[in-house]
C-alpha cells in the first residue's frame, strides 16, 4: 500500500493547530473540594486552639508548599513548558492548571492565616519585639506577591482553562495567557527567595 | 487573536488592591499601639472608588460578554468570600475591635469583590456574548 506523507509545512501547521473540539477536563476539580474543605476546617481549629504546634505546622507546611511550587513552576517548569510543542503544552496545561486552581489559594490562605496567628502567639507582630521590622518586611513582600498573584496569575490560570474548553480554542490567546502565567510565576519565584531570607531570620531569632 | 480595546481593568484593579494592602500593612505594623486611622481610611475609600470606577468603565464596553463575566465571577466571589471570612475570623480571634476592625473588614470586602471581578474580566475579555465559548462550564463537559 502506498504510504501518504504530509508535506513538511502541513506537519508544522498540525503541530501548532489548536485541538479539534472541546477538551474533556474540569476547570475546578470537584474531587479536590472535600480536601480543601477539610484543610479549611483544620485551619480554623488550629487558629481557635491557639497552640504553637498546629499553628507552626500550618504556617511551615503551607509556606513550604507555596515557596516550592512558585520556585519550581517559575524557574524549572516554566522554561520547560516554553520549549514544548503546542499540543504537548496544551495537554500538560489541562492536567496542571485545574489542580493549581485549588492548591494555590488553599496553601496561601493556610500560610497567611496561620502565620498571623503564630506571629500573635509569639509576639513578633508587636512593635516592642526586636524582630518586628522583619515581620513588617515579610508583610510587604507577601503584599506585593499577593497583588501579582491575585491580579495576574490567578485570572490567567482560570482564563486559559476557559479558552481550552471552547470548541475552537485560540492558540494566540492561550499563548498570551500562558506567558502571563509563567512570567508571573517566575517573578513570584524570585520574590520567594526574599521570603526565605526573612523567614529563616525570624525562625533563628 | 482578539484585538478588541478594553479599559485597563486589570491594572486599575491591581492598583486598588495595592491601596488596601498598604492600608492593611500600615494598621498591622502598629499593633498594639494606637493607630491613626486617617491614612488607612483614605486608602480604603480610594480603593473602593477604584472598584466602582472599574466596573463603570466595563459597562461602557460594547458587546462585553457579561454572561461569562457573571458565570465566573459568582463562583470566584463565593471562593474569595470564604477566604476573606477566614481572615476575618483570625482578626476576631485576636480580639481586634473598633476602628481598625471596621477598616480591615471593609478592606476584605473590597478584596472579595475586586479579585473575582478581575478573574471574570480576564475570562470574559476573550469571549463573545453567546459566542463560540458560550457553553463552557466549570466542570467536565
Amino acid at each position: 500500500m502506498a504510504e501518504i506523507t504530509a508535506p513538511p509545512e502541513v506537519a508544522i501547521q498540525a503541530e501548532h493547530a489548536p485541538p479539534a473540539g472541546p477538551l474533556d477536563f474540569e476547570i475546578v476539580p470537584l474531587k479536590g473540594l472535600p480536601i480543601v474543605g477539610l484543610i479549611g476546617v483544620l485551619l480554623i481549629a488550629a487558629i481557635a486552639s491557639n497552640k504553637l504546634w498546629p499553628l507552626t505546622f500550618f504556617h511551615v507546611a503551607g509556606g513550604a508548599a507555596w515557596t516550592i511550587i512558585d520556585l519550581f513552576l517559575g524557574l524549572v517548569l516554566g522554561p520547560i513548558m516554553g520549549k514544548m510543542s503546542v499540543p504537548a503544552r496544551i495537554e500538560f496545561t489541562t492536567k496542571l492548571m485545574p489542580k493549581m486552581v485549588l492548591i494555590m489559594p488553599t496553601v496561601v490562605t493556610a500560610t497567611l492565616a496561620a502565620g498571623w496567628q503564630l506571629s500573635t502567639y509569639l509576639g513578633t507582630n508587636l512593635t516592642s519585639n526586636p524582630l518586628h521590622g522583619w515581620v513588617v518586611a515579610s508583610m510587604i513582600v507577601v503584599g506585593v506577591m499577593a497583588i501579582l498573584a491575585l491580579g495576574l496569575l490567578e485570572p490567567a490560570n482560570i482564563a486559559v482553562l476557559f479558552e481550552l474548553k471552547k470548541p475552537r480554542p485560540n492558540p494566540a490567546v492561550i499563548e498570551r495567557l500562558m506567558k502571563r502565567f509563567i512570567y508571573s510565576a517566575g517573578i513570584l519565584g524570585v520574590m520567594q527567595v526574599a521570603t526565605l531570607v526573612i523567614m529563616t531570620k525570624l525562625a533563628s531569632g | 487573536m482578539n484585538e478588541r480595546k478594553f479599559p485597563p481593568f486589570t491594572e486599575v484593579g491591581m492598583f486598588s488592591l495595592a491601596l488596601i494592602v498598604i492600608g492593611g500593612i500600615y494598621l498591622s505594623s502598629h499593633i498594639p499601639q494606637h493607630v491613626p486611622l486617617g491614612p488607612p481610611t483614605a486608602l480604603l475609600i480610594a480603593s473602593a472608588l477604584l472598584v466602582v470606577f472599574n466596573l463603570y468603565t466595563l459597562t461602557r464596553v460594547p458587546d462585553f460578554a457579561w454572561g461569562r463575566f457573571f458565570q465566573v465571577g459568582k463562583w470566584a466571589l463565593l471562593a474569595y468570600l470564604l477566604t476573606a471570612g477566614l481572615i476575618e475570623y483570625a482578626f476576631l480571634q485576636n480580639h481586634l475591635r473598633g476602628g481598625p476592625l471596621v477598616i480591615l473588614t471593609l478592606s476584605l470586602l473590597v478584596y472579595a469583590v475586586q479579585v473575582p471581578a478581575m478573574i471574570g474580566f480576564t475570562v470574559a475579555r476573550y469571549d463573545t456574548p453567546g459566542g463560540a465559548g458560550g457553553d463552557a462550564s466549570l466542570v467536565r463537559s
